[in-house]
């Protein structure tokens, strides 16, 4: 009954040498990045020593040739601040990709839907109500879990608000989540405005910032944002479907309003962990996909591992560069390099910047 | 008489909340049996694009009932459900950036593994559905490079990569022009000889149905009016009632009674 006959092997999909290429030079991206921000900065280290350091804490080996000032800033400065800085770019850079597939907007980031908003009145509140703000749990701040519930609470409120009879159209969740984020905005600005001398530590968050990063805030998100996006990657093919737009997706087997839900709670937490720890970092998870999009096209199977890979690099790199120029925020970096260079390159490719439909 | 694919009974389906519901469906009873070929024809608004999405399962019946294969269609899970069937809609804009074979290769998303990479039964289907759709030499280019003719033919290609065993067309050969159209149809003949699928497509054109459709299915406010062979079922009164213009039936060289619109002075 059906025609078969022995066919030519047809290649779809980027080739094994232009997959390798492209991961291979996020992984190194990455090395480079980290290997560049463990050793730079005001008290100089050398590669010997930072690699010893590391040797040494991860296995124990190795005698103790260096002073112990030395070993406090790579273990226990330098290295959580990079980690923190893979983990939250690789997720911001995966949790937009997924928003600009899932709502087929170019103009769609991690933030998109209130995250942002939602973490920035939790953490706000924490640091005006609380007078120490070093009430731990579960090894974090309270600034940095009023911070993740808060994102986590918004996704969920602006999703049950566009939700309807028929399902959650992608331009009512969007309208939705920018009217609830406004709401939220207004009421930052409303305890900014009286935070009076407490301003500062406001604002230092808004603007986003690794330097508060240690190994137990990177305990909390860390696990959060790998479970997320190693969830996500598995989803690609539903991602590429989607692409379709939602109805020939739902002819090809996805089951788009249960997809709906899993992608924006997986990107959705992914986000809050990493605003969690590190404020509200603009502009990775807007521009990083769309880059690598240009560069390797819009197949979420290679896409979202490169996003993922390059957004952990470059924040890295970002946040370095902001470490050197005296320690202004990585947010100010992320957007003054980004913004320029994402310009040129929609200026090269000015068709090519498209999301799907 | 073949396997049962599509049962419908009393059917109703329609748009809009509980207070101003637009019926579009209105008591359909189908029966499609494996291997069948059917023209869908009615004027715009009567309802064809609404049944061929319950056949599909996308639209859900607000009344009646709808079985698959024998099964309630309410039991069937979506994927299961594009593994038998496949629609192919009235547009489709393909996402830039793609190639023909990548954007063939997302007809797998039903069947493909959970993993990253793709089997070989993946590569053949795609394969044999490029070679199927006369698309084989397209299968490197840039989908954002293709004419309207090559488009549809990138169109069937997907379809046939599910592998479907019910094939629903919503008016393939609306924007293409006589050549492309005779292509397509007497092409779905062929998939229908060569894989045995169950073909339902809806034209507008009296002509093309009468020629190529065995059976032909009226579709008037919602109600099937007519049903059964073209020249039966395609009678000059059904098709004033569905369409509301005149029509005079002329005979071809071949011996085959199509119908002909008036044109209203």
């Amino acid at each position: 009954m059906s025609a078969t006959t022995v066919a030519r092997p047809i290649a779809f999909g980027p080739s094994p040498g232009r997959t390798t290429l492209v991961l291979g030079g996020g992984t190194a991206l990455v090395v480079i990045a980290a290997g560049a921000a463990l050793v730079s900065g005001t008290s100089g280290i050398s590669i010997g020593d930072a690699v010893a350091i590391l040797l040494h804490q991860l296995t124990g080996i190795g005698p103790v040739t260096w002073p112990s000032s030395t070993e406090t800033i790579v273990w226990e400065l330098r290295l959580p601040r990079i980690v923190a800085g893979m983990v939250v770019g690789a997720g911001l850079a995966c949790a937009g990709t997924v928003f600009q597939a899932l709502l087929r907007n170019p103009m769609a980031d991690p933030y998109i839907i209130g995250p942002a908003a939602g973490a920035s009145l939790g953490a706000v509140t924490a640091l005006l109500l609380v007078p120490v703000a070093s009430v731990g749990w579960l090894g974090i701040g309270l600034v940095q879990f009023f911070a993740f519930a808060g994102g986590l609470v918004t996704v969920l409120v602006v999703f049950l608000i566009a939700r309807g009879r028929g399902g959650t159209p992608a331009v009512t969740l969007l309208l939705a989540g920018y009217a609830v984020s406004s709401l939220l905005s207004a009421g930052v600005a409303l305890l900014i405005f009286n935070s009076g001398e407490r301003l500062a530590a406001v604002i230092s968050w808004l603007l986003g910032s690794l330097a508060g990063a240690s190994w137990p805030r990177v305990a909390f998100a860390a696990p959060l944002i790998v479970i997320s996006f190693s969830l996500l990657l598995l989803r690609w093919r539903r991602l590429n479907a989607l692409l379709l737009g939602e109805a020939q997706a739902a002819h090809l087997g996805v089951d788009v309003e249960r997809e709906k839900r899993i992608l924006t709670g997986l990107a959705a937490l992914s986000t809050s962990a990493g605003v969690a720890i590190s404020g509200t970092i603009g502009f990775v998870g807007l521009v990083v996909p769309h880059l690598v999009r240009l560069a390797i096209g819009p197949d979420h199977r290679l896409l979202l591992p490169a996003s993922m890979l390059y957004g952990a690099g470059l924040l890295v790199l970002a946040d370095l560069g902001a470490r050197l120029a005296g320690g202004i925020p990585v947010g100010v970096v992320t957007a003054l390099i980004g913004a320029p260079f994402f310009l040129w390159l929609l200026r090269r490719n000015v068709v090519g910047v498209r999301v799907g439909r | 008489m073949s396997e049962s694919v599509v049962r419908l009974r009393a059917v109703e389906a329609g748009y809009g909340g509980a207070a101003g519901m637009r019926r579009v469906l209105d008591r359909v009873d189908l029966d499609l049996h494996g291997g069948e070929m059917l023209a869908l024809l009615g004027a715009n608004g009567s309802g064809k694009t609404t049944l061929l999405g319950v056949m599909a399962g996308t639209i859900r019946p607000t009344a009646g009932s709808v079985e698959l294969y024998g099964r309630p269609m309410q039991g069937w899970p979506r994927a299961e459900i594009a593994r038998s069937v496949a629609v192919l809609p009235q547009s489709l804009e393909l996402p830039a950036g793609f190639r023909v074979s990548e954007v063939v290769a997302m007809g797998r998303t039903p069947h493909a593994g959970r993993w990253f990479g793709w089997k070989a039964d993946d590569q053949r289907a795609v394969a044999d559905a490029l070679r199927d759709a006369d698309a084989e030499e397209l299968a490197d280019r840039p989908v954002s490079e293709l004419s309207g003719g090559e488009r549809q033919r990138v169109l069937v290609a997907l379809a046939l990569a599910q592998e479907p065993k019910l094939l629903l067309m919503d008016e393939p050969t609306t924007h293409l022009d006589v050549a492309h159209a005779t292509w397509l149809l007497s092409r779905v003949s062929r998939l229908h000889q060569l894989r045995g699928v169950t073909v339902v497509v809806v034209l507008h054109d009296l002509v093309l149905a009468s020629m190529w459709a065995p059976r032909v299915v009226v579709l008037d406010t919602g109600r099937i009016i007519a049903d059964g062979p073209p020249d039966e079922a395609l009678q000059p009164d059904v098709v004033r009632h569905a369409y509301g213009v005149a029509v005079e039936s002329v005979v071809t060289e071949g011996g085959r009674r199509v119908l002909v619109p008036h044109l209203p002075r």
